[in-house]
């Protein structure tokens, strides 16, 4: 790419930034807190339901995990989930629910394609990078405090 | 020179060919959008009951292609050939249509400038004597793009305020010289331009520069200029985009004003949350084949140019830092 290419195309990036409207920060930034609180109360209160039929705290933890897996799921089927993300942004999207989200869509679309090479094998296209460095970066960081302190646990 | 050519990119048809039956179809939000009163068949179902969004949008392109062929008053077998073009990989909507038409099948792809590359094509063959009636045709669907292009359909996305929402829909058109009905009486076949947009969530910005440029060069090619025609139409530029194209064109000395309306911008209200407006083969689709004929047939316009823009890339181009190609082809056409 010749000079003259170049200038013209770092001048047009700057028309394009111009012509384009900036999103609402403050507004985006609220309904983010808003949505992502409610889905967090939501889990605290069944944390709390679930705390009264089994005290373990990690044993409540696992079974609150799984119940806002099922409901991220149950409103991803609904038609639901992408709705409120439109609105909620990233207050959707961080929560486990979220995470459930992505999987259940990316099921629901390549279901078309069969069971096996369709759903079986698309259903991580969304999930799969956020497992992959979820689990590489978590061993790191697990190393990293077993070689500074020593000790394994 | 050839004797048909004008200038350097421009074609000029002698016999003008006419438009003698056309058709549009689209879906539920279409229907409720700016542009609903002039789609001729409006469908309550985007699946239209079949069990994915791609045999639905095969479904749109065939419903589209039998309704314009009855309004001219022909049938399959009166046609020499088809012209089809969508977004889907293999163009897979235009060939299954084509396999059910019979017509010998001519298939394109230059994305949402589809309508146009075909309608341009097939204006050179009737004009050239190569056939007395040609069918042009395209599709787009949300759910078949978006799943194409993007993501699955029920993802955790927020989308940004340049993105445009595919259209649900699509457009045929029989070109022939005998029988009535608006003529297209010159084309203009654009060059690839790219300025280096890298963002799908900018496809406008991509193809700004390449409608402007084919603007320009049928102006200096015809020695016309934006006051000799009644409507300058672009297909799916939308908010973004038709700023940025507006923009360049001025550079290039020619003032649009009023006169300029794209189909992405004003397809859809501002309350359908549809981000900077229309995209898809059908979006310039509705807009030529809805909204130009019916208004000429009306006698509210009597000369229209028309453009549709394309974006040239694939997901794949795009996950490995190409850039977003643009290109756009213009048409005249007149009562």
């Amino acid at each position: 790419m010749d000079k003259a290419q170049k200038d013209l195309h770092a001048r047009y990036q700057q028309m394009v930034k111009e012509a384009t409207p900036q999103p609402n920060r403050w507004r985006n930034t609220v309904m983010a807190f808003i949505t992502g609180g409610a889905i967090c109360t939501i889990g605290q209160l069944l944390y709390n339901l679930f705390e009264t039929i089994e005290p373990s705290r990690l044993e409540t933890t696992a079974v609150t995990q799984a119940a806002m897996i099922a409901l991220g799921a149950i409103a991803t089927g609904l038609g639901f989930y992408d709705w409120l993300a439109e609105r909620g942004g990233m207050g959707a999207a961080i929560p486990v629910t979220g995470f459930s989200n992505t999987v259940t869509a990316a099921a629901m679309e390549f279901k078309r394609e069969g069971y096996i090479l369709g759903m079986g094998a698309k259903m991580f296209v969304i999930a799969g990078p956020v497992l992959v460095y979820g689990i590489l970066s978590g061993f790191v960081v697990s190393l990293l405090r077993a070689v500074l302190t020593g000790s394994l646990f | 020179m050839a004797a048909k050519r004008l200038g350097l990119q421009t074609v000029v048809f002698r016999k003008a060919p006419r438009i003698v039956g056309c058709s549009t179809i689209a879906g539920p939000k279409e229907g409720e959008g700016n542009l609903g009163s002039y789609i001729d068949t409006l469908i309550d179902d985007p699946l239209m009951g079949q069990p994915t969004p791609e045999k639905a949008e095969r479904m749109l392109l065939y419903q589209a292609c039998q309704d314009a062929l009855e309004k001219a008053g022909l049938t399959e077998d009166d046609m020499q050939f088809f012209i089809g073009g969508d977004l889907l990989n293999q163009i897979i909507s235009s060939s299954y249509c084509a396999r059910d038409l019979g017509i010998p099948f001519l298939g394109i792809y230059g994305a949402c400038s589809s309508i146009v590359e075909g309608l341009g094509l097939g204006a050179l063959i009737v004009d050239g004597e190569y056939a007395d009636s040609v069918l042009v045709a395209t599709s787009s669907h949300y759910q078949t793009s978006e799943r194409q292009f993007r993501y699955p359909i029920e993802l955790n996305i927020q989308h940004k305020k340049s993105n445009q929402w595919t259209v649900t829909g699509a457009g045929a058109a029989v070109l022939s010289t005998t029988g009535t009905g608006p003529k297209i009486t010159m084309a203009t076949f654009g060059r690839v331009l790219d300025y280096g947009i890298k963002s799908p969530n900018d496809m406008g910005a991509a193809m700004a520069p390449a409608a402007a440029d084919t603007l320009s060069r049928h102006f200096q090619d015809t020695g016309t200029s934006p006051g000799d025609y009644d409507l300058i139409l672009t297909g799916d530029l939308a908010a973004v985009g038709q700023k940025l194209f507006v923009q360049l064109v001025k550079e290039a000395g020619y003032t649009l004003g009023s006169k300029h309306m794209d189909v992405g911008a004003v397809i859809y209200k501002p309350e359908q949350r549809s981000g900077a407006g229309g995209s898809g083969c059908a979006c310039p689709a509705l807009g030529i084949l809805g909204y130009v004929v019916k208004e000429m047939l009306e006698g509210k316009l009597r000369r229209v140019l028309a453009t549709a823009t394309g974006a040239l890339f694939s997901p794949v181009s795009n996950q490995q830092g190409d850039s977003i190609a643009g290109i756009a082809h213009a048409l005249v056409i007149e009562v």
